[in-house]
């Protein structure tokens, strides 16, 4: 048993440390661009975007700081409360939270507004961590898989009252977790499967769509009767029966559901981006202009604070779930490109640290926090470059906003920490 | 590191997908993105004066003017004494409120046209008091003067751009303008000149934050050119004169250069009219004026049968390929008997009864038998028909008829020659000479139109070569370059040919059938024609009153003017076609009409309308008039 050195910052892996700073500041840059007007000048203001958020950047070092200080295993032992204390502040939204865009998912403390989901993110890895490091815990029981699933959906479940669907999606990322730590892969191909049957039934319609499933589904049954023969039919005849049925109240309901459960602005965002519907003026002005802006960059980008569509303001958000746009008009392919690999490599080096970790909570949750980091990235940049639907979550570390930078700073700089911790003993 | 590999490949696939998705928008994409269609960028047009036109003598025929507009904002418009804005503008307030609701309806944060063209007295007035009412602002507009009222047809006007070709251009923007029909269409290019551009950022509010790239895209206007035109505009005046009341079309052309005199088309219209505040009442006249088609260039796009003045062209084929020369006689029996059938007889009126008719008799006295009998020989002298109509369709062609002329005007009509092949596939190959024999005489499948005439008559006048009719003569002052009008062409009759036919020619206003139309002191060599045509009246075929056709060229030597002429309806070529080309070219060798005689033609001719006979077509309840068939 070794003991542990004074310095808390001998063991840090400064190769995450410097992919965060680059990302920050390079984030910072482009917050600039995107919200810079004639007359303020000055950097460190509240009265601005940027300044506000150099200050925000300014106030993680105490909080990165601060959470360097803990000792790992703390995170560990106080994991529950934390979790928990998440929950209650979720809770404390519906009596206390301003309503904003029509979601209280804001606590309103005068010049400061925080978002408790933003933070809930990385507590919630820290529950799902020390649920599955148990060692008592086994997978393989339905009963545990349960408590995996409350941990995760309750605090999705919160938000999505709120309402704010967009940042409830996100809990999805703890799905690779599950899977990472035995959870049959059945989740995820039934997950794919629902979500194909799901697009092609808006795209083509319910009739079509459950016709040819059905088509299929009897093919593959008498293939296999044909091959097994009538002992097929003896021993499976009710699986058969439940996937008929269960296909065609899949269809159906989701017809249903999508027509009927649906918004209308939801119903535009799916049918603008399968091509269904083409609005570059309203429902697709979002999108169109954000496709533009980045056309517009072209190979090098048209150099920092000259991308005229930014500067003409003509992405809405863009300082905020857009920013990505910024970095593809100003900085251009390459610049983007360099982004991309950049979030690519800070989340290979999290899942490569994570393997080394004797230890299975820090392993799990390193997997998490790599998890979050990808289904952020993904379904934002996915958006601003009209791949998928407009959900608005932040681009990690680059996004406009207090709460989503000091959220993602906690949640790596906890991996970091535990990371640092990872060859002593607990 | 075998657990990891999902998130391991999803994070790989992804990122290929996104860098790929970058390439797709910024590389593949990006390549055609043009600063032009970005919404950040405010493009600002600087429009050059368009050119002026003169005529060939330097008379100003097309000016420019400005004109002042009333436009309105909607938007802005604040609270306002209506009953003063409204007298201000000498408009009711029913109308007031109807023209704001309109603009409103249209787009309230865009300017829309309020009250179109004040009159200059107004617009001073106005400019004034306009200040006190918000949103509504005075926009400055150049549009076209005439300044003489002839040639409408050959000038054009100019219109908004229809919105199909806007969108289509990469020049123009909906709303501007551009030149419809005549060489305002034509010569767009030159007139239009260029327009400059200037290039602002704006932001999403459309506030203009400054120049785009420090005005390094920017480019300046380049006024229209000016342009003169070949048209003797006096002439053309005078041609104007003489056909009111009349329909059709005169054509004269300048043979030693095929510089296009005069192109008239009757009924015709002012050019102003098409200009201000009334144009769209008007345009709406003129062009849905289907009996009378005041619009329709009938120099260019009527397509009549040619008549006799085609039997020239028999006369010069007929020499050229040697079945006829300048002493061959025929017979003629009142007419011309082409096949075993009693009905098999073209009549003739040339009145002289079995006596040999000489070749410039035969002209002359316009003698149908003569031409038949030439015809004949002409499609016989080939082993098959097919073969010496295709011949003898080559010669005529070789005149510039049957297809689009190549003139630098927009309108045409290719007329029609029939070859051998066009009857074997028609008559799928049952026919000959005889079947035949209406081309003879310039009726039956031959269409030409009065400035393929003219342009023929140019190449007889030439003695064997024309230059393309052309209406352009200078740009900028220089004269046009182009090949195409400068370079004569040659047509496939020599040149002894032409002479025997040319004395003929002459022999029509001595003694023939232009006898009456003299004028003292020039040689006119011409040749009259009447045209039969016929209605389509409730499914039956009625024939109507003859066109009056004529054409001519002066003096016999060393030519000055050739012309083609087409009364719709007038009767004989002698009664009107004949005295209104004497005066023409009378009017323009001349400079003016001096005789007495001459001067009783002109008001006689100016005075004669036909309008009786055309209403005769209305009062039939016509189908469909077909100026042709036979």
């Amino acid at each position: 048993m070794r003991q542990e050195q004074n310095n808390i910052f001998a063991n840090i892996d400064w190769l995450l440390v410097l992919i965060f700073t680059i990302l920050v500041g390079f984030g910072w840059v482009n917050i600039y661009s995107a919200s810079k007007t004639v007359d303020a000048t000055a950097l460190l203001s509240f009265s601005t975007k940027y300044g506000k958020q150099l200050i925000f950047i300014g106030l993680t070092i105490p909080l990165i700081v601060g959470i360097l200080f803990f000792n790992g295993k703390y995170y560990e032992k106080y994991s529950s409360i934390f979790y928990i204390i998440s929950l209650i502040s979720l809770l404390l939204l519906f009596p206390f939270g301003k309503e904003i865009n029509g979601a209280k998912s804001w606590f309103n403390f005068g010049v400061l507004g925080l978002q408790p989901s933003e933070f809930v993110k990385a507590f919630t890895a820290l529950a799902v961590a020390k649920l599955l490091s148990d060692r008592q815990y086994n997978f393989k029981l339905i009963k545990n898989q349960i408590k995996a699933f409350i941990i995760i959906f309750t605090p999705a479940f919160l938000i999505i009252l709120q309402p704010d669907a967009g940042s409830a999606v996100i809990y999805l990322a703890f799905f690779f977790v599950l899977q990472r730590e035995g959870l049959t892969q059945n989740y995820i191909i039934i997950g794919i499967v629902v979500i194909v049957l799901f697009i092609f039934t808006i795209l083509f319609g319910t009739s079509l769509v459950l016709g040819t499933l059905l088509l299929f589904i009897s093919l593959f049954t008498f293939y296999l009767f044909y091959k097994e023969g009538k002992r097929f039919l003896r021993f499976n005849w009710h699986k058969i029966l439940g996937l008929y049925t269960v296909a065609t109240l899949f269809i159906l309901g989701t017809g249903f559901a999508y027509n009927n459960i649906f918004k209308q602005h939801q119903r535009d965002r799916f049918e603008v981006l399968l091509g269904l519907k083409t609005d570059n003026q309203g429902v697709g002005y979002n999108s169109y202009q954000s496709e533009l802006t980045i056309s517009s960059g072209k190979i090098t980008g048209k150099g920092f604070l000259k991308g005229d569509l930014t500067q003409g303001d003509f992405v809405p958000e863009q300082h905020t779930d857009y920013i990505f746009s910024v970095i593809g008009e100003e900085w251009g392919f390459l610049g983007s490109s360099i982004v991309i690999l950049l979030f690519m490599c800070l989340m290979y080096r999290i899942i490569y640290l994570a393997e080394t970790h004797t230890n299975k909570f820090g392993r799990i949750y390193g997997y998490g926090v790599a998890s979050l980091l990808f289904f952020h990235v993904v379904v934002n940049v996915g958006m601003v470059i009209g791949l998928l639907p407009t959900v608005g979550i932040p681009l990690p570390f680059f996004s406009y906003g207090g709460s989503s930078l000091w959220g993602f700073t906690i949640l790596l700089f906890i991996f970091i920490r535990l990371d640092a911790h990872k060859n002593y003993d607990w | 590191m075998q657990k990891s590999s999902l998130l391991y490949s999803l994070i790989t696939l992804v990122g290929v997908i996104f860098i790929g998705r970058l390439f797709q928008l910024q590389i593949i994409r990006g390549e055609s993105y043009d600063p032009i269609h970005n919404a950040a960028v405010k493009v600002m047009y600087d429009y050059p004066e368009r050119g002026y036109v003169y005529d060939r003598n330097g008379k100003l025929l097309v000016a420019n003017q400005l004109s002042y507009d009333v436009m309105v904002q909607p938007n802005q418009v604040k609270p306002l004494d209506t009953l003063e804005f409204c007298s201000l503008l000498k408009i009711t307030k029913e109308e007031f409120l109807k023209k704001f609701k309109k603009a409103n309806n249209y787009a309230p944060w865009l300017p829309s046209v309020f009250q179109k063209q004040l009159a200059k007295e107004d617009f001073a007035f106005l400019q004034e008091k306009l200040h006190k009412y918000h949103g509504f602002f005075i926009q400055k507009r150049t549009i076209r003067e005439y300044p003489i009222n002839a040639a409408a047809n050959v000038l054009g006007y100019i219109s908004e751009v229809n919105e199909a070709l806007a969108k289509k251009s990469d020049y123009y923007q909906p709303g501007e303008l551009i030149g419809k029909n005549g060489i305002e269409s034509q010569y767009e290019q030159f007139l239009r000149g260029r327009k400059g551009k200037k290039l602002y950022k704006r932001n999403n509010l459309n506030k203009i934050t400054g120049s785009y790239k420090n005005g390094k895209a920017d480019t300046l206007a380049i006024n229209g050119k000016d342009l003169t035109l070949t048209l003797d505009i006096e002439l053309q005046k005078y041609a104007q004169q003489l056909m009111k009341g009349k329909r059709g079309g005169i054509v004269a052309i300048e043979p030693s250069s095929g510089e296009i005199l005069a192109l008239v088309t009757a009924p015709s219209y002012n050019p102003n009219m098409l200009v201000g505040r009334k144009r769209s009442i008007n345009s709406t006249i003129l062009f849905n004026d289907k009996i009378s088609k005041p619009a329709y260039d009938r120099g260019l796009l009527a397509a009549y049968a040619p008549g006799s003045p085609f039997k020239m062209m028999n006369a010069l084929i007929g020499l050229q390929e040697g079945v006829i020369n300048a002493n061959t006689s025929f017979y003629c029996y009142n007419g011309f008997k082409y096949g075993k059938r009693k009905n098999a007889f073209m009549g003739c009126h040339c009145g002289i009864f079995g006596r040999p008719i000489s070749l410039k008799t035969g002209i002359a006295k316009s003698c149908n038998s003569y031409f038949s009998n030439t015809y004949k020989r002409i499609i016989e002298k080939e082993n098959k028909p097919t073969q010496g109509l295709n011949n003898w369709a080559k010669h005529v062609k070789s005149f510039g008829l049957g297809n689009y002329l190549g003139y630098d005007l927009p309108a045409g009509s290719p007329g029609l020659i029939p070859t051998g092949d066009y009857y074997d596939k028609r008559l799928n190959y049952r026919w000959n000479g005889s079947s035949t024999i209406s081309n003879a005489i310039g009726q039956g499948e031959v269409l030409t139109t009065p400035i393929q005439l003219a342009n023929f008559t140019a190449a007889i006048a030439n003695r064997g070569y024309f230059y393309t009719p052309h209406i352009l003569k200078e740009i900028e002052k220089k004269p046009i370059q182009d090949s195409t009008y400068t370079v004569a062409k040659t047509t496939t009759i020599n040149k002894e040919h032409f002479e025997p036919v040319i004395e003929a020619m002459h022999e029509v206003f001595k003694t023939g059938t232009g006898r009456f139309s003299q004028v003292k002191g020039i040689e006119i060599c011409g040749k009259t024609g009447t045209s039969e045509n016929f209605a389509i009246v409730n499914g039956k075929r009625e024939q109507l009153a003859d066109h009056s056709i004529l054409v001519a060229f002066a003096p016999k030597d060393n030519p000055k003017i050739a012309l083609a002429i087409f009364v719709e309806n007038g009767g004989y070529g002698s009664t009107i076609a004949a005295p209104i080309t004497s005066l023409l070219i009378e009017k323009y060798l001349k400079g003016e009409i001096t005789s007495e005689v001459s001067k009783y033609r002109e008001t006689k001719m100016i005075n004669l309308s036909l309008q009786s006979e055309y209403d005769k077509l209305i009062a039939k309840p016509t189908e469909e008039i077909a100026s042709r068939t036979k």
